[in-house]
């Protein structure tokens, strides 16, 4: 069938500047660089571009250019391009359309609406600079309540506690959805700077055990990978409910991308769909999801404190409130903008709530029901940077996990087309050839170096709150305030309005 | 070093037993290297058996709790009397064998090791079982089993035998979502039974080999007569595709 769609982007080659040495056609994985011997030049398929950057990154001449096509429908505000073009691929294809990465819509980004206080003439600010300031961050959940003996000695036993350096962790993407050279950067990045990395739901590869102290792994609905060494090497555990970009469905890894390699970490036949079900089927409710938190801590002896992470829905406070009961130490809520390697576009883009939101209301509800403390709560979806971080602090978060801002510093441009598993940055792939450009070494150091400038930029924000630990922000909405947000949406968020 | 073997088998009373302290006390006498232990008096303590490493033999009187032998590495557990829900929850090696019924998503997940039940199962009976080379698991089933069988299953073998009742297999959705492993069935079920991702046929010379040993070792451990039971008509269930779900998606 011919296909009705325009092509997204323009490629233009300058030709003055090209010097034929194909690299662009070498680098391109999405079949839009060729080169054609008769003419002997290099020449586009334009149709085919996926807006990577990945040729104009790497074209030594800095001879092309992507422009979005400029090709104009008459305006309409109702049927956009976008709307248009789905319906023209549907027409086509008769499929689920199916996409990567985040909710790219233009719901509220209240992090944009939010802004952080400082300290001015009656409190000293402290300069991080000069002075020590304490981002550590403990993870698990703590006592009610401290028993001293009568040498002072700590009494109550403490459930068992995650030390963090940075509260920023890496989010669960999975071995098989990004490369192994992925996960090792990840995994030594985290090590590096006193963080944790999350395997996801598809097992840890052997070559990474080592770094098992730095590692949360993760128990989804396939089960993909998970034996008692995985669980005995990790940090922490993480029941894997649900997922911000996908709430409430299962996934599919597409069979393109459980190379032989991936089919022995996750245990299934080479070239099927690793199907994740929907639900976890031991868990239909709260006491079921109980039961599998106290498996999981018998499996680790007790010593491991036990996450459960959902996607942030309508009754996220209640829901919070049952894994708090349940036995979770961590709790994780994955936002309306959290990402994925491959899910409906329809649901991606449509289902869930804005973390901001959901943080806000499970912090008050845990609050309101004296449990705050049984549990830490984490939080991800769309973090982009350490002013999100400082604000989901204040909002109530102990820590934050990202994942796109993750794969941005190891090259990702949020081209969305991680479910094709053609990524040209080798990041969401599992092609051996294209997971080779990632080096682990250089990944981990750019990654590392990215949760250096949070921390300094997270200093420099308390610093001038003239607050010297991070502990002193978290929870405490009075250093937010609220811009252009109505008095529902302050309430919500319990801050409030900017000037007040 | 390792730890020496201790071949005396304890005998443990867990009437009134936290499931904590039991379990605790089953990995305590597992490390010592203990390799028999009898439960008597279990009642509803869950997790037995979770995550153990060695090839422990527990024999329990009484009836289990929820995901006995969960994330299990080598025990053998013999259960005299009725096993719960999530009994064999994601194994990895050993075995379980129930002189009884067993409740709900019996295997779920199981990577390896083998289950053994005299009578019926409940729901969504290993549902998602993987394999990977040498790693196989299997899980015999003496009775029938109810709705969603093998449902998402990616491996593994799962036979029924129908012994009990009146031999007839009424489960619904049977296979759903299957895209590797087998089932065998002992008995007949009409097509409307099955999943749409799943085929039958005839068993070939390799699948009567398999199903035979299978029989003979089950009827081994609940005083069956094999050659009886191999009388019966069996069938096949296989998945129809490795990708299942692959033409859902617009590329």
């Amino acid at each position: 069938m011919k296909t009705y769609l325009p092509p997204k982007f323009l490629v233009e080659r300058d030709a003055e500047r090209c010097i034929k040495c194909q690299v662009c056609v070498n680098q391109c994985s999405f079949d839009n660089h060729y080169y054609d011997a008769e003419d002997d030049e290099i020449k586009s398929r334009t149709e085919n571009c996926a807006g990577c950057h990945r040729c104009v990154t790497f074209c030594p001449t800095g001879a092309l250019t992507v422009r979005r096509n400029p090709l104009q429908y008459r305006d309409n505000y109702n049927w956009r391009p976008e709307y248009i073009e789905d319906i023209i691929k549907q027409a086509e294809t008769g499929g689920i359309l199916l996409t990567g990465m985040g909710n790219d819509k233009g719901q509220r980004v209240y992090w944009d609406h939010l802004v952080l206080n400082a300290s001015q003439v009656t409190n000293p600010s402290i300069d991080p600079l000069r002075e020590p300031m304490e981002l550590t961050t403990f993870l698990g959940g703590k006592p009610d309540r401290l028993e001293l003996d009568a040498d002072r000695n700590l009494k109550t036993k403490l459930t068992p506690q995650v030390r963090l350096e940075v509260p920023v962790m890496f989010a669960a993407m999975s071995y098989g959805a990004v490369s192994l050279n992925v996960h090792q950067s990840l995994a030594r990045a985290a090590t590096e700077m006193g963080t944790l990395w999350n395997t996801g739901e598809g097992g840890l590869h052997p070559t990474l055990y080592k770094y098992g102290k730095n590692t949360i792994v993760q128990v989804a609905s396939g089960r993909f990978g998970v034996h008692p060494e995985y669980l005995e090497a990790a940090r922490v555990v993480e029941i894997k409910i649900g997922q911000g970009a996908k709430p409430g469905i299962g996934g599919h890894l597409p069979g393109e991308k459980v190379s032989a390699e991936v089919s022995t970490t996750r245990m299934i036949p080479q070239g099927t769909d690793a199907l994740s079900p929907a639900p976890q089927h031991d868990i239909y409710s709260i006491e079921d999801l109980s039961q599998l938190v106290y498996a999981l801590k018998e499996a680790t002896h007790y010593q491991k404190p036990v996450s459960v992470k959902i996607a942030a829905v309508h009754n996220s406070a209640a829901i919070a409130s049952g894994m708090v009961r349940a036995g979770a130490d961590i709790i994780v809520l994955d936002g309306l903008r959290g990402a994925t390697g491959a899910a409906p576009k329809v649901i991606r883009d449509n289902v869930g709530i804005p973390i901001e939101l959901a943080l806000a209301s499970v912090d008050s509800r845990l609050r309101q029901e004296g449990i705050r403390n049984r549990a830490s709560v984490v939080i991800s979806g769309g973090i982009r940077g350490s002013a999100d971080v400082a604000k989901a602090i204040a909002l109530g978060a102990d820590a934050v996990y990202i994942g796109t801002a993750a794969l941005i510093a190891l090259g990702c441009r949020l081209c969305q087309q991680c479910h094709t598993g053609k990524c040209a940055w080798g990041i969401c792939t599992s092609d051996l050839f294209l997971s080779k450009r990632i080096n682990p070494e250089i990944g981990a150091r750019r990654l590392a170096n990215l949760l250096r400038g949070w921390s300094l930029e997270l200093k420099e924000m308390l610093g001038g709150m003239g607050i010297n630990a991070l502990e002193s922000l978290r929870g405490n909405r009075l250093a937010l305030r609220g811009v252009g947000l109505n008095e529902n949406e302050l309430d919500t968020l319990g801050v409030r309005m900017a000037g007040s | 070093m390792a730890t020496p073997v201790n071949e005396q088998k304890i005998l443990i009373d867990a009437s009134g037993l936290y499931y904590r302290d039991l379990n605790q006390h089953l990995k305590e006498l597992a490390s010592a290297g203990t390799r028999q232990v009898e439960l008597h008096n279990v009642c509803g303590q869950r997790y037995i058996g979770t995550s153990l490493k060695v090839p422990l033999e527990i024999e329990i009187h009484g009836t289990p709790g929820n995901d006995l032998g969960a994330f299990m590495d080598g025990p053998r557990i013999t259960v005299y009397g009725n096993a719960q829900d999530g009994c064999g929850n994601t194994m990895n090696d050993g075995e379980i064998i129930v002189h009884g019924h067993a409740g709900d998503i019996i295997g779920l997940s199981a990577r390896g090791g083998r289950i053994f039940v005299r009578d019926s199962v409940g729901y969504r009976a290993g549902i998602h079982m993987k394999e990977y080379e040498e790693k196989k698991p299997t899980v015999v089933i003496g009775g029938t089993a109810q709705d969603f069988l093998g449902e998402y299953m990616a491996g593994g073998v799962l036979l029924l035998l129908g012994l009990n009742g009146r031999g007839e297999h009424k489960a619904n959705f049977i296979g759903t979502g299957m895209h590797g492993g087998a089932i065998y069935l002992r008995g007949n079920v009409e097509k409307y039974q099955l999943g749409r991702e799943v085929g039958a046929a005839e068993l070939n010379e390799q699948d009567r080999k398999l199903v035979e040993k299978l029989v003979v070792e089950f009827a081994g451990h609940f005083k069956y007569n094999a050659d009886d039971i191999l009388k019966g008509e069996f069938i096949k269930l296989f998945p129809l595709y490795l990708r299942p779900y692959g033409r859902i998606y617009a590329p």
